[in-house]
């Protein structure tokens, strides 16, 4: 499959001297969804506003639906929408005339229907009169994506789209973003809850430093890097944990009440330790497992380098 | 040419026009009217004619120049001024269109905004002062190009502004005294010697003499000359405008 983006050995050193991005590669691909995660000032937005335009890159090539981002920068641009991390709006124009105005800019003719069902969808219609200095900090932000959506884009950046919302319009936007994704539109998003991309992302970008460390599907991510636990709650105490069950590395809690065992979830050790327990006669009353989350794995890669 | 983008721009730019119609129009409307009674119809009417012009006739270009030159800067500073201070500068840059589609959006707007408060004063004056326009083509064609090009210059502006305080630091404190020391109100041949030489290197001359002569076939310097300094100046805005989007300063990193 032909990627719909493909970013190749793109680097970006501000006038300050400051390297943001260095020899980024990267490819997505046709309607998925793909979560770039990274710490503050890891070049996310960088990268980003490069891909949009917004900033020039020092070195490196940006090809979005097979069109360069610099050479053929109207073909580009008029495929891409962009939702920026700030709420900046037009605060004194209503929510119908910045829409209709972002949809002009990017060359489209006036489509008073495209924008009613935009609107619509992103529940505006009844604000669609109001100025924007009228509405809430939830709804400015759907006013920005309906802007970003105004064109018609067959890939849309969202930077941050759920920074400062509540849990519900939180909810309300993974909706909207499965739905876009439904129609065919590539989401590209970056956020700094990990559950997010957990619950959204098709793939994973971890980018630290202006460096890409991985780029990988979740699940393989998640099946990569995840420790799973096994946690026993014995039925007797233990004092020690037995030399026979020393290659397993467990470790016991201080009341000696748990035996707590940590395992790659690819290994088979699981059914040798239970047969060691049991050759012991030690019986337990209740057993839990556990696995890392994303924000576990996202954490250690992005310690694990200097 | 990304035509709709034009228009959208151009349009947006207007619209800011209609919603702040009282201090967009009727205030400087208002404040040149009072210069024309005051100057014009009152202390006007104890001055002697200059160079066989009324009083009150003799600072109608002047005056209508003024407000020209201050809303021409004003409305192209603001207009790009201002989505850089909000942010939504974001969606200009991200959109597919060239530097000279941005331009002609909001320097269009800028002018057309200008050249129609322009229109208005010259014939708000006419119910103070009675004056005729002696070659109404080229009064048009100076009326446009002040427009244009000082638009340009505010727009300029507005992208080296980075505050409120910058914005508003050229128009005050150099174009409205060079204004006022630009033959508004007098005819340079008045002063003496050594300030007409000096009042020589003040731009807004050129630009006020040619306007008048457009309304009444004298001014203090060749017609050529004001011509040639308007496009000079055209020029070098329009040069200085490349250069900003070449180099992306203050808009691009």
């Amino acid at each position: 499959m032909q990627p719909i983006i493909s970013i190749s050995g793109l680097g970006k050193r501000y006038a300050s001297g400051f390297k943001a991005l260095t020899n980024i590669d990267l490819d997505i691909y046709p309607g998925e969804i793909f979560a770039l995660l990274g710490p503050n000032g890891a070049g996310k937005t960088t990268m980003i506003n490069i891909v949009c335009g917004i900033v020039n890159p020092t070195e490196g090539t940006v090809v979005a639906d097979g069109h360069d981002i610099r050479k053929d920068y109207r073909a580009a641009r008029s495929k891409i929408g962009l939702v920026p991390q700030e709420l900046a709006t037009d605060a004194f124009e209503t929510v119908w005339a910045t829409v209709s105005f972002s949809r002009g800019l990017f060359g489209k003719p006036a489509d008073p229907d495209h924008i009613a069902k935009t609107l619509k969808a992103l529940s505006l219609w009844d604000k669609k009169d109001s100025k924007i200095l009228t509405l809430s900090g939830g709804m400015k932000r759907r006013v920005m994506i309906a802007k970003a959506l105004s064109h018609e884009p067959k890939i849309l950046f969202l930077d941050e789209p759920t920074a400062g919302v509540d849990v519900e319009l939180r909810r309300g936007m993974w909706e909207m973003v499965r739905s876009l994704q439904a129609t065919g539109v590539t989401v590209i998003l970056t956020t700094h809850y990990i559950d997010e991309a957990e619950e959204m992302a098709d793939r994973i970008g971890v980018i630290n430093k202006g460096e890409l460390v991985l780029v990988e599907d979740k699940t393989a991510l998640m099946n990569k890097f995840g420790k799973k636990q096994l946690t026993l709650n014995l039925r007797t105490r233990l004092t020690s944990i037995p030399a026979k069950l020393a290659d397993f590395r467990l470790e016991l809690s201080a009341d000696g009440s748990e035996l707590v065992y940590a395992f790659d979830p690819h290994d088979d050790k699981v059914g040798a330790l239970m047969k060691g327990l049991n050759e012991l006669h030690i019986d337990f009353t209740d057993i839990r497992t556990s696995q890392s989350s994303l924000e576990e794995i996202f954490v250690s890669l992005v310690r694990a380098r200097p | 040419m990304n035509f709709y983008a034009i228009r959208a721009i151009y349009i947006f730019e207007m619209m800011r026009t209609w919603r702040t119609l009282l201090q967009s129009i009727v205030a400087p409307v208002m404040s040149t009217s009072l210069y024309f009674i005051v100057f014009g119809a009152a202390i006007g009417s104890r001055i002697a004619s200059i160079e066989g012009i009324s009083y009150g006739a003799f600072i109608v270009p002047g005056l209508t120049m003024l407000s020209l030159l201050t809303q021409s800067i004003s409305n192209g500073s603001f207009g790009i001024f201002f989505p850089k201070f909000s942010g939504t500068i974001y969606e200009i840059l991200s959109a597919p269109i060239s530097y000279r589609e941005i331009v002609i959006g909001y320097v269009g707007a800028a002018a057309s905004k200008s050249i129609m408060l322009a229109v208005i004063i010259l014939a708000t004056a006419r119910l103070f002062v009675a004056y005729e326009i002696a070659h109404p083509l080229w009064m048009v064609i100076f009326l446009f190009l002040t427009a244009v090009s000082f638009s340009l210059f505010g727009f300029i502006i507005g992208i080296w502004a980075d505050n409120f305080e910058k914005l508003q630091l050229t128009p005050s404190l150099i174009v409205t005294p060079l204004t006022f020391l630009g033959g508004s109100f007098y005819s340079i041949g008045m002063l003496p010697p050594f300030w007409r030489n000096v009042t020589m290197a003040n731009p807004i001359v050129y630009l006020v003499s040619g306007f008048r002569w457009s309304f009444f076939g004298a001014s203090d310097i060749n017609v050529g000359v004001s011509l040639g300094f308007t496009l000079g100046f055209l020029l070098l805005c329009l040069t200085t405008v490349w250069w900003i989007f070449k180099t992306g300063y203050r808009l691009r990193a």
